[in-house]
């Protein structure tokens, strides 16, 4: 029953995904993928569990050619995935979740259902109250309660997304206890995660991923400096940082707390000085978005204190964050920055400060063109933001940032950007630290933070969990301080 | 936006309406009615005379100013389905006016149209208010304000404002006359040029708005991503709300001249689904105020013609409705599968 994934490819737009996959993994074997974020090992899950339909490539189960274009074709075939966020229907009760996409008549047989339910979560060790509603269950039951339909379903593959992402200790060990019974009846578990320790611990075999292609493929155990090696790259010495230049304290923060579903950050104390800039570390939903999104107001911190340049913005609304020169660049280009529809010159018009009420369009044409010449954007005054291309939506992003700021906040500044845009988006953030602006940026690319940065924190499970000075460190601390290992 | 890349829109329009023009004629001769000659009847129901003609302009005003009110909540990303009870609350506002003020028709006519305006307003705020603080969808909010606003009128007509010695739901006492929306004699017959000139600068001020102003600018922007738009700094909630009290406005308008221009009197009945009729209207205009004026006459010479039908030809003046709905349906069809078409072209061709 082995399964094969022979040259899968899938492009968004230019951005190639799954570039030519090919893994091979035997019956009985609790398989790792690792890689860092942007890998491309949500998009081959996916694909292997009938989300999305590959480009190109075959898959194939025990010999046979599988045609998967929607995950009720996958989980006929035998595959079943386990999501990040347990697919559950929080208003019904658990025995109707598990019913649920079970194939058959029209008419749902609850009490063979229930007889099925008790049956297999017995046998699995698991326990549930079939009449509650499944509102009641923490995160880890919801993932038992999914991993009991999938396997009652018939799932001879499982695939499980960042299983221990958000469940206790004891329910972590009560999964690995079960996957491993499970691989021992001859399932394929295949367990995708960019927790090193949890890989180590638990797979038989690992695929490494790297920029949608397979870097590297091994039987455990690997000493773990060669899968950071593998996930990250060959470290490239960063070319000459540049000369740090951090004034007076300009940010300042106090026993600062924030607490989300990801973040849990408790009485950090930090000061930023003008012109530093300070990197965050950490592989995707680690905690630093929260951190940023407090920063810049979006989200209340729920303690604390943090000052800017003086003035006390902890109670600050996000717009009152903008107002005393904070600027906050999200990830998401077109979903939390530009405007989908609106062309270059509606952007400028529309970010304009001290405007009349009537648009001068030709005014803000000439103005847009301004700005195309001097941050370099491939495109017209009429180009709408979704037909730029990613470098060229960063590059208008920064455009429209207000000409002095204290506080520049940014989330992947590089994120999808080839070299020569990434460097040129650096140049620009680079004269900012220049007129004495603070810079906090989350990147996932450690050339980026050790290149750029003053001193980088390293965030884990919603925490940070290190300090290091950018000059003292190199990419192999930071890569196992990622995974949550401290280098032996 | 080029030429080019608009045209196949242009063409799957062309298309779709040749289509529901071909489905129509087929229903029609299903009905037992030759085609052409319910075409003709139609047009003559519609723009046959002087009278019909002023008939015509004078149920068409209501539809585009309604429309034209659609256009700016549509421009925040709303779907203001509440501008039936909007079009209701302006018209109720715009009746008390016209019971009550003494007086002159300069001074009257002036204070039921601001009436009407500050009625339908405030009833567009109020699902306006639902939606930013009460997190209620505009969809429910504004559906249950319709039936509300339709129960008040009820309640007025057979209540507080019923006539001298009945309560029956034939509507109130005709208001006196120096409150009537004015018409100007014109080619032997009574043209309510004043309610058509209303239509007109309130289409336009809509285009102008959000075209040419920062506001207007700002609404689109909260309207195509509110999340954007609150990332850049606008006040997203302030913005939905102004949508609301000026989409309000426009239709609280439109029951002003329901009122004061048409029945001169409140009726139950007294939006004449004319704020229904408007979101179609608004989506073959591709949700723009440049071509409601047209649409909405194509619409409601339909209506007022398809009577003709059943005077002439013995047919339901329902098949009114059903003409309208077949081109709805046929026009958004085809224009969806044009636009998702060219996303497969651009997405297959890569990156632009």
């Amino acid at each position: 029953m082995t399964l094969e994934l022979r040259g899968i490819h899938k492009h968004f737009g230019a951005v190639r995904a799954n570039d030519g996959v090919s893994i091979s993994i035997e019956p009985g074997t609790l398989h790792g993928i690792l890689g860092e974020n942007g890998a491309g090992k949500s998009t081959l899950m996916k694909v292997l569990s009938g989300f999305i339909e590959a480009d190109a490539g075959e898959i194939s189960l025990d010999d046979t050619t599988l045609d998967l274009s929607s995950p009720a074709d996958a989980i006929a075939a035998g595959i079943g995935m386990l999501h990040q966020d347990p697919l559950v229907f929080l208003q019904f009760t658990v025995l109707d979740n598990f019913l649920l996409g079970s194939p058959g008549s029209a008419r749902v047989d609850r009490r063979a259902g229930l007889g099925e339910l008790s049956r297999m979560s017995e046998e699995l060790g698991f326990s549930f109250d079939p009449l509650q509603s499944a509102r009641t269950l923490t995160v880890g039951e919801r993932q038992q309660l999914e991993i009991t339909r999938l396997l009652w379903l018939g799932a001879k593959v499982l695939i499980l997304d960042e299983p221990t992402t958000g469940i206790s200790a004891a329910q972590r060990e009560q999964l690995f206890a079960v996957l491993r019974r499970l691989a021992g009846e001859g399932l394929i578990v295949l367990f995708v995660s960019h927790k090193l320790e949890e890989v180590e611990e638990l797979c038989h075999s690992v695929t490494v991923m790297r920029s949608g292609k397979v870097v590297g493929a091994a039987d455990m155990p690997v000493p773990p400096s060669e899968l950071v090696a593998m996930m990250f790259g060959k470290m490239i010495e960063e070319p000459g940082r540049p000369e740090p230049m951090i004034g007076e304290p300009m940010l300042e923060l106090s026993d600062f707390e924030v607490t989300s579903r990801t973040t849990a950050i408790r009485g950090l104390n930090l000061t930023v000085g003008a012109g530093e800039i300070i990197g965050l570390a950490g592989l995707e939903g680690s905690g630093q978005r929260g951190f940023l999104d407090a920063l810049s107001g979006l989200v209340p911190p729920d303690g604390g204190k943090a000052t800017l340049d003086g003035i006390d913005i902890t109670d600050l609304s996000y717009r009152d964050h903008l107002g005393v020169g904070v600027h906050y660049l999200p990830a998401g280009r077109l979903e939390e920055g530009l405007v989908a529809g609106l062309t270059i010159e509606e952007h400028i018009a529309l970010t304009t400060r001290e405007q009349p009420f009537f648009i001068d369009w030709g005014v803000a044409e000439a103005n847009a063109q301004a700005s195309i010449d001097e941050f370099n954007v491939k495109g017209l005054p009429t180009s709408t933001a979704e037909s730029l291309s990613g470098g060229n939506q960063q590059r208008l992003l920064l455009s429209l940032m207000p000409g002095y700021l204290k506080l520049l906040l940014m989330e992947h500044p590089t994120r999808g950007l080839d070299i020569e845009s990434a460097e040129y988006v650096w140049s620009k953030i680079l004269q900012r630290r220049s007129r004495r602006t603070s810079i906090v940026f989350a990147s996932a690319d450690l050339d980026e933070l050790l290149t750029y940065s003053d001193r980088i924190l390293v965030c884990f499970s919603g925490n940070i969990i290190k300090m290091l000075e950018a000059d003292d460190t190199d990419g192999e601390e930071l890569g196992y301080l990622i995974g949550g290992k401290e280098r032996s | 936006m080029t030429t080019t890349e608009r045209s196949p829109l242009a063409l799957a329009t062309i298309a779709s309406v040749a289509a529901a023009v071909v489905v129509s004629a087929l229903l029609l001769w299903l009905a037992g009615a030759p085609p052409l000659e319910a075409a003709g009847l139609i047009l003559e129901g519609a723009f046959g005379s002087a009278d019909k003609i002023a008939n015509t302009l004078l149920a068409w005003t209501p539809l585009v100013l309604a429309s034209a009110g659609l256009v700016v909540t549509f421009a925040a990303g709303m779907w203001n389905i509440g501008v039936e009870g909007q079009i209701v609350a302006g018209a109720i506002a715009a009746s008390f006016v016209a019971r009550e003020m003494p007086g002159s028709p300069w001074i009257v006519v002036p204070l039921t149209i601001v009436a009407g305006a500050i009625g339908g307003a405030l009833w567009a705020l109020l699902a306006g208010v639902l939606r930013t603080k009460g997190n209620v969808n505009e969809i429910f909010g504004g559906l249950g304000l319709d039936f509300l606003a339709l129960g008040l009128t009820v309640y007025l007509v057979i209540g507080p404002w019923s006539r001298e010695g009945t309560a029956s739901t034939g509507g109130t006492d005709i208001f006196r006359e120096e409150a009537w929306l004015p018409t100007t004699t014109l080619f032997g017959t009574e043209m309510p040029l004043l309610a058509v000139t209303m239509a007109i600068v309130g289409t336009l001020l809509v285009y102008y708005l959000l075209r040419g102003t920062r506001f207007g600018l700002r609404l689109k922007a909260v309207g195509r991503n509110p999340r954007s738009a609150f990332v850049l700094g606008i006040p997203n909630d302030r913005y939905i709300l102004n949508a609301f009290a000026l989409g309000g406005a426009l239709a609280g308008i439109a029951g002003t001249v329901q009122v004061t221009g048409f029945q001169h009197k409140l009726v139950p009945a007294i939006s004449g689904g004319y704020g229904f009729l408007g979101i179609l209207v608004v989506l073959l205009a591709g949700f723009s105020a440049k071509w409601i004026a047209p649409i909405a006459l194509f619409f409601i010479a339909v209506s007022v013609g398809s009577t003709t039908l059943e005077l002439r030809l013995g047919l339901d003046s329902a098949f009114g409705g059903v003409l309208q709905g077949v081109i709805v349906l046929f026009v958004m069809f085809g224009t969806a599968i044009a636009a998702q078409r060219r996303r497969h072209t651009t997405a297959r061709s890569g990156e632009t």
